[in-house]
């Protein structure tokens, strides 16, 4: 019984990791310019994918630090040329147009590497266990959790302790008066989706080397990353760094008592949170209501 | 207000000939779409999906507020209406009933959690609870046939007690049990958008604030705007069920609720008739695209981004403002 709620427990924690990146690259985006990214997940597959087409040539290492970065290069540029048409307009313009561009994202992996799954290589080393007792945590997944942390120690430093980073921050609570001060906000939206589609692409490629590549891996993870940003709150970063482990675990422990309720059980977590505490956990009054 | 409708009003066409354009043509499709090489189910499919986008357009286009989630209420109105073909009685009227009040009653539920939010954390919610609804019915599988859809129901013919319609057989005939169904929900919600209630939806869209300062219960409303639309959503699910004999959990996921959203925007969201236009160009584009390509998702997902980055407003916009400013 240890041993099986041990196992989910970590699965729930890896699994709660993947949310924490997915979601907190979405809660960027939303705070700063309230688009609700349809596409994240979709950008998550293509960092999954172009690992997939880096690792020949520059090994896993290489392409867990190209990757990402190609996609945050990949954000930028469709921010640039879509998406900031429509910051203006009605809120149902930018769940459209990333809920079309999820579409198009989607068929081109499909188009460019097959319908069918495909693994990405990790090396050899890591696939083995720590200890023979505990044989489902492996090295890799350890690694992962650590990726994850550096990640979102990292990005919490960029928005504390850089320049750019207050700018965010300050125009997550008030851009216009960010605007007025002289800050460049339609380049400041931009680099805050380009950091927004790095954690996605990071994600994308850690989750490949667990679960494997298929163009629609991203669907899977893209509500519950929704969930997570609103049982942390909408507006807080902890908040959906809390929320996504929550949920994760709480999904997984689920698994060990009542399997076919793991799914619904991060619903629930939702409503019950909407219910007693409708800003989220951490969510600050008034936010986006 | 009075100048949101006047302007509404000034189409090319004036209303009364929009609506004998209208009514002619849906009347007629049995004897038009066999020449233009249709055939009379997909008409079926364009007024199921028209009618679900009306419904949601009582709350987006309306009273302005967003809903990515409508799909949850049209696929408990189908689920609702074959469970009880499956399990209750042969009766269609029945199992429209209960479709609808199931998807309607559903909505109207998660619409007290929702009335507080606003804007995407609004839309967040809708989608949210929308995949609860999803998830149910593909894991209870020994009930909603889970992955595979819901089977085993055929739609039961109409029997009036003095004679029968065989809607199950006669698909022109079904054609119109549609259409006639179809046209009592059009026609209740243009009473809707008439009465008090429909002003007073118009107000909280186009001020909310001063709607409030008037002293409008704006919550109350939204509310009550949103569950309005979900029974309607729901009534075009139960349908849905009955047209093609299966209830798919496809129709329940997020990816349906946008598809709604898109037909709305696509024919017009600031007009009465603007989702039936969309629906009639949503249904074409789909059955088009996916007889000629595998990769019908990048054509659809492109048509979404022109549309939202070229014509906002929507076909039935678009006549709109040419037809005000000449």
């Amino acid at each position: 019984m240890l041993q099986l709620v041990l196992f989910n427990l970590t699965n729930g924690l890896i699994v709660g990791t993947f949310y924490v990146l997915m979601a907190l690259g979405l809660s960027l985006i939303i705070n700063l310019s309230n688009v609700v990214n349809f596409a994240h997940g979709n950008f998550l597959a293509i960092g999954g994918y172009l690992a997939f087409v880096l690792t020949p040539f520059i090994g896993f290492w290489g392409a867990l630090l190209v990757s990402p970065f190609l996609t945050a290069i990949l954000g930028f540029v469709i921010e640039k040329v879509l998406i900031r048409h429509v910051y203006t307009r009605n809120h149902i313009y930018s769940l459209l147009l990333t809920f079309g561009l999820g579409f198009i994202l989607q068929d081109i992996c499909r188009y460019i590497w097959g319908p069918s799954p495909l693994p990405l290589n990790i090396p050899q080393s890591m696939s083995a266990a720590v200890t023979p007792d505990l044989f489902f945590i492996t090295w890799y997944r350890v690694f992962m959790v650590a990726v994850v942390i550096v990640a979102v120690a990292g990005l919490f430093a960029l928005l504390r302790y850089t320049r750019v980073g207050m700018r965010i921050r300050a125009g997550t609570l008030d851009l216009e008066t960010v605007s007025a001060l002289g800050v460049n906000v339609p380049a400041l939206r931009s680099l805050n989706f380009a950091v927004g589609s790095f954690l996605a692409g990071l994600a994308g490629v850690l989750a490949a080397g667990q679960l494997g590549l298929n163009p629609n891996m991203g669907d899977d993870l893209i509500m519950p990353s929704f969930i997570a940003i609103i049982v942390g709150g909408v507006g807080s970063l902890t908040g959906t760094l809390l929320g996504g482990l929550l949920i994760g675990v709480a999904a997984a422990l689920t698994t060990v008592f009542y399997p076919s309720a793991s799914e619904a059980v991060i619903y629930v977590i939702m409503a019950v949170v909407l219910l007693v505490r409708p800003r989220g956990l951490l969510g600050e009054e008034g936010m986006l209501s | 207000m009075s100048t949101v409708t006047t302007r509404a009003d000034s189409t090319v066409v004036r209303p009364w000939q929009q609506l004998v354009i209208i009514w002619a043509l849906l009347l007629t499709v049995p004897f038009w779409l066999p020449l233009l090489g249709g055939y009379t189910a997909i008409a079926g499919r364009v007024l199921v999906m028209a009618l679900a986008a009306m419904g949601l357009n009582l709350l987006l286009g309306y009273t302005g507020v967003l809903s990515f989630g409508h799909a949850a209420y049209f696929g408990l109105g189908a689920y609702g209406a074959g469970l009880t073909l499956k399990y209750v009685a042969a009766s269609t009227p029945l199992a429209i009933l209960a479709g609808t009040l199931l998807g309607g009653i559903a909505g109207t539920l998660f619409g007290l959690l929702l009335v507080r939010r606003r804007g995407v954390y609004f839309a967040m919610v809708t989608i949210a609870f929308g995949q609860v609804c999803f998830y149910i019915a593909y894991k209870w599988d020994d009930f909603t046939g889970g992955y595979d859809g819901l089977r085993g129901f055929v739609r039961a013919p109409l029997d009036f007690g003095l004679f029968k319609l065989d809607i199950a057989g006669n698909g022109t005939l079904f054609y119109y049990f549609v259409l006639f169904v179809f046209g009592i929900a059009v026609g209740l919600q243009a009473l809707i958008l008439k009465s008090p209630f429909g002003r007073t939806m118009l107000a909280i869209r186009e001020n909310e604030r001063r709607a409030r300062f008037l002293g409008l219960p704006v919550e109350k409303h939204i509310w009550l705007s949103f569950s309005i639309s979900c029974f309607f959503t729901a009534l075009a699910g139960t349908l849905y069920a009955l047209l093609n004999n299966f209830a798919d959990p496809l129709g329940l996921n997020y990816v349906m609720s946008g598809n709604i959203v898109m037909i709305a925007v696509m024919g017009g969201m600031r007009t009465f008739w603007g989702p039936l236009v969309g629906a009639v160009l949503f249904v074409m584009l789909q059955d088009y695209v996916s007889s000629m390509t595998t990769n019908w998702m990048f054509f659809v997902g492109t048509t979404f981004v022109l549309v939202v980055l070229l014509f906002p407003r929507g076909l039935m916009g678009l006549l709109q403002r040419k037809g005000a400013g000449s």
